[in-house]
């Protein structure tokens, strides 16, 4: 009993994650109706740049967030400016070509620079301490300061979108794009801020991704499946709902695990799919066009 | 006053088909020309051939641009190594069960699948061909992870026989391929498929049931890349998960078919031409073949939406296997 109490706290915790991948793909979305093939790859290549920085400058990795998260949204940033603005339209083609496209020249480009070896990142005893709840229950701190990263990063955004004038901004175009443009909105630069935003939480994505376990140069399109699955569970447009997305999916494979390694990744997927079978519009919808 | 008339095939294209006989001809004669590099280079081809044609059938005309297709090469494949290994059948027995297990899988799948829209319909596709992988890759019946060889079931036939029928089976399916998409664009149907392109609510208000054009579209485009698995399998000899469901192939399908030109049949066919040039001349730069294609496909779609063919047939005027209809003044006699 106490085991699988375990096992659903630990997938709780994992959901933090899931959530952190899951924000940027569902604010791009929400606002430009752009879905980013590239999104894991991306977090990936922040991966990368963390790890060229600690072995550079002998820092923990959790300083290196100072520098992978403004450098990943000034790629977002440019990103959106330079190519992705333009594919965007009625036609699904163009958005899905061209991110599919960077997603495999990302892939095909670190392999050439990193090569295939699994890298990962270490905090110290951080990494593997962990918290007695009592009752022969207890919580790994990296898990758990990954989860209250999770929090804050969505609590944030949700301060951002309700609370400033940028959120308002962004809200009124995902409303209606055209009518946001006759207010006075610069959709062009509004899309670039927003991609920008959406590469900074993946840059704590891939960081905190980078240290929970190893990757390499193919490891991106999982994180997107993970993204993607996180954000249909939970729902389109809600963020809340994205962290409860997470959640769900996090249990469901530290469930799979628990029951057989070589499953838990396939019994995600199953949640995925009974979720799409049984609630086809996501846990806590908000928006109804998919 | 004046007269007009109603044509579809062109001088042109009269004549490609003569051309298209041809070579044709010389392919399915190629066993006796040419060498083994050759005839394994031109089975891949035709087999990319096929594929592309199934996958600009679902997104060029049925508007379903998907990230999954590998499921089904996988799948067949796996019907490949099943009917071969485990069935004691002929191997060659596996290509049309490859297509209707294929189909009677994408049957099943779309009816989750089909509840997702868009750009979210691209990755669910993906994420059951993971799902797929991973079943396969944890079937230790089937070889497991590290896959499975299927020399033993090909025992009693030399190597330039089995070289020869998958070469033939290639040539089948890529002509196939041709041939099938051509004929369906063609007939009552086509206008339909053409119709839920250009426009689903036009498409809808005319009586045309969208849904069921995009479901028969999925299925024939997922047989298709069954059966095109199943020759995978009879000519690499070697199945594994890793490769039979690696998105790779979609990437193949996806950039071969834009490079090409979307929504046209000769587009498919230039765009794995294409495709085989990039990979042949840097096969020695492991994936940069792959990132050239990737960058290539970003070019062409910012530059020349409708491809090297669309260039090619606006300028010259080009049809090589017309599917609209064409009106022009009767010429006097």
């Amino acid at each position: 009993m106490i085991g699988w109490l375990d096992t659903i706290l630990q997938g709780l915790m994992l959901g933090g994650l899931y959530a952190l991948f899951a924000t940027g793909l569902s604010l791009t979305f929400g606002v430009m109706r752009l879905v980013n093939i590239a999104h894991g790859d991306l977090s990936i290549l922040a991966a990368y740049l963390a790890l060229v920085i600690v072995q550079h400058f002998g820092v923990s990795p959790f300083l290196s967030l100072i520098a992978v998260v403004p450098l990943m949204a000034i790629i977002g940033y440019a990103l959106q400016t330079f190519l992705l603005n333009d594919t965007l339209g009625d036609d699904i083609l163009p958005p899905l070509l061209v991110t599919f496209g960077l997603s495999i020249v990302l892939q095909n480009g670190l392999m050439e620079v990193f090569s295939a070896d699994s890298r990962g990142l270490s905090v110290g005893e951080v990494q593997t301490a962990s918290l007695p709840l009592g009752g022969g229950i207890a919580v790994g701190v990296f898990p758990a300061i990954t989860l209250a990263a999770a929090i804050v990063v969505l609590a944030l955004m949700s301060w951002l979108f309700n609370s400033t004038s940028l959120g308002r901004a962004l809200r009124a175009t995902s409303d209606d794009q055209s009518t946001a443009q006759l207010m006075g909105i610069d959709n062009r630069r509004l899309y670039a801020v927003a991609m920008a935003i959406a590469m900074a939480v993946v840059a704590v994505a891939g960081v905190f991704l980078a240290i929970r376990t190893t990757f390499d140069p193919t490891s991106g399109p999982a994180r997107l499946l993970y993204a993607f699955e996180a954000v249909i569970i939970g729902g389109l447009g809600s963020l809340w709902g994205t962290l409860a997305g997470g959640m769900v999916l996090g249990v469901a494979q530290t469930i799979g695990f628990a029951l057989s390694p070589a499953w838990g990744i396939a019994v995600g997927h199953i949640a995925f799919l009974v979720v799409l079978l049984i609630r086809p519009n996501g846990l806590f919808p908000r928006t109804r066009d998919a | 006053m004046q007269e007009f008339v109603v044509s579809r095939s062109t001088r042109l294209s009269r004549w490609a088909g003569l051309v298209a006989l041809a070579v044709v001809s010389c392919l399915i004669a190629m066993p006796w020309w040419g060498t083994r590099a050759e005839i394994g280079t031109t089975t891949s081809f035709l087999g990319i051939v096929a594929m592309a044609q199934m996958w600009n059938l679902l997104a060029g005309f049925g508007g379903l641009v998907s990230i999954g297709q590998q499921a089904y090469i996988g799948l067949g494949s796996y019907v490949a190594v099943m009917v071969a290994l485990q069935g004691g059948l002929s191997i060659y027995l596996s290509l049309p069960l490859a297509g209707i297990v294929s189909a009677g899988a994408a049957w099943a799948i779309s009816f989750l699948l089909f509840r997702l829209r868009g750009a979210y319909f691209a990755i669910g596709a993906w994420v059951v061909a993971e799902l797929l992988r991973i079943v396969f890759a944890n079937t230790a019946s089937l070889g497991g992870g590290s896959g499975v060889s299927i020399t033993s079931a090909l025992t009693g036939i030399g190597r330039w026989q089995r070289e020869a029928y998958a070469l033939w089976i290639a040539i089948a399916l890529g002509v196939g391929a041709v041939g099938l998409v051509y004929a369906l664009l063609r007939s009552a149907n086509g206008l339909a498929f053409g119709a839920v392109r250009d426009s689903e609510a036009a498409a809808e208000s005319l009586g045309v049931s969208a849904r069921r054009v995009k479901l028969t579209l999925y299925l024939i485009a997922s047989a298709g890349c069954g059966m095109v698995g199943a020759l995978m399998a009879i000519s690499n000899l070697r199945v594994a998960p890793d490769s039979a469901f690696s998105v790779d192939w979609t990437a193949i399908m996806f950039f071969a078919v834009v490079i090409g030109g979307i929504g046209t049949i000769e587009g498919p066919i230039l765009g794995a031409i294409v495709y085989l040039v990039l990979r042949q001349s840097l096969a020695q730069y492991g994936g940069w073949y792959l990132i050239v294609l990737g960058v290539s496909a970003v070019i062409v779609m910012r530059k020349a939406p409708r491809g090297l063919w669309g260039v090619l047939a606006d300028r010259f005027d080009l049809r090589l296997f017309p599917i609209d209809h064409r009106v022009r003044p009767r010429e006097r006699s």
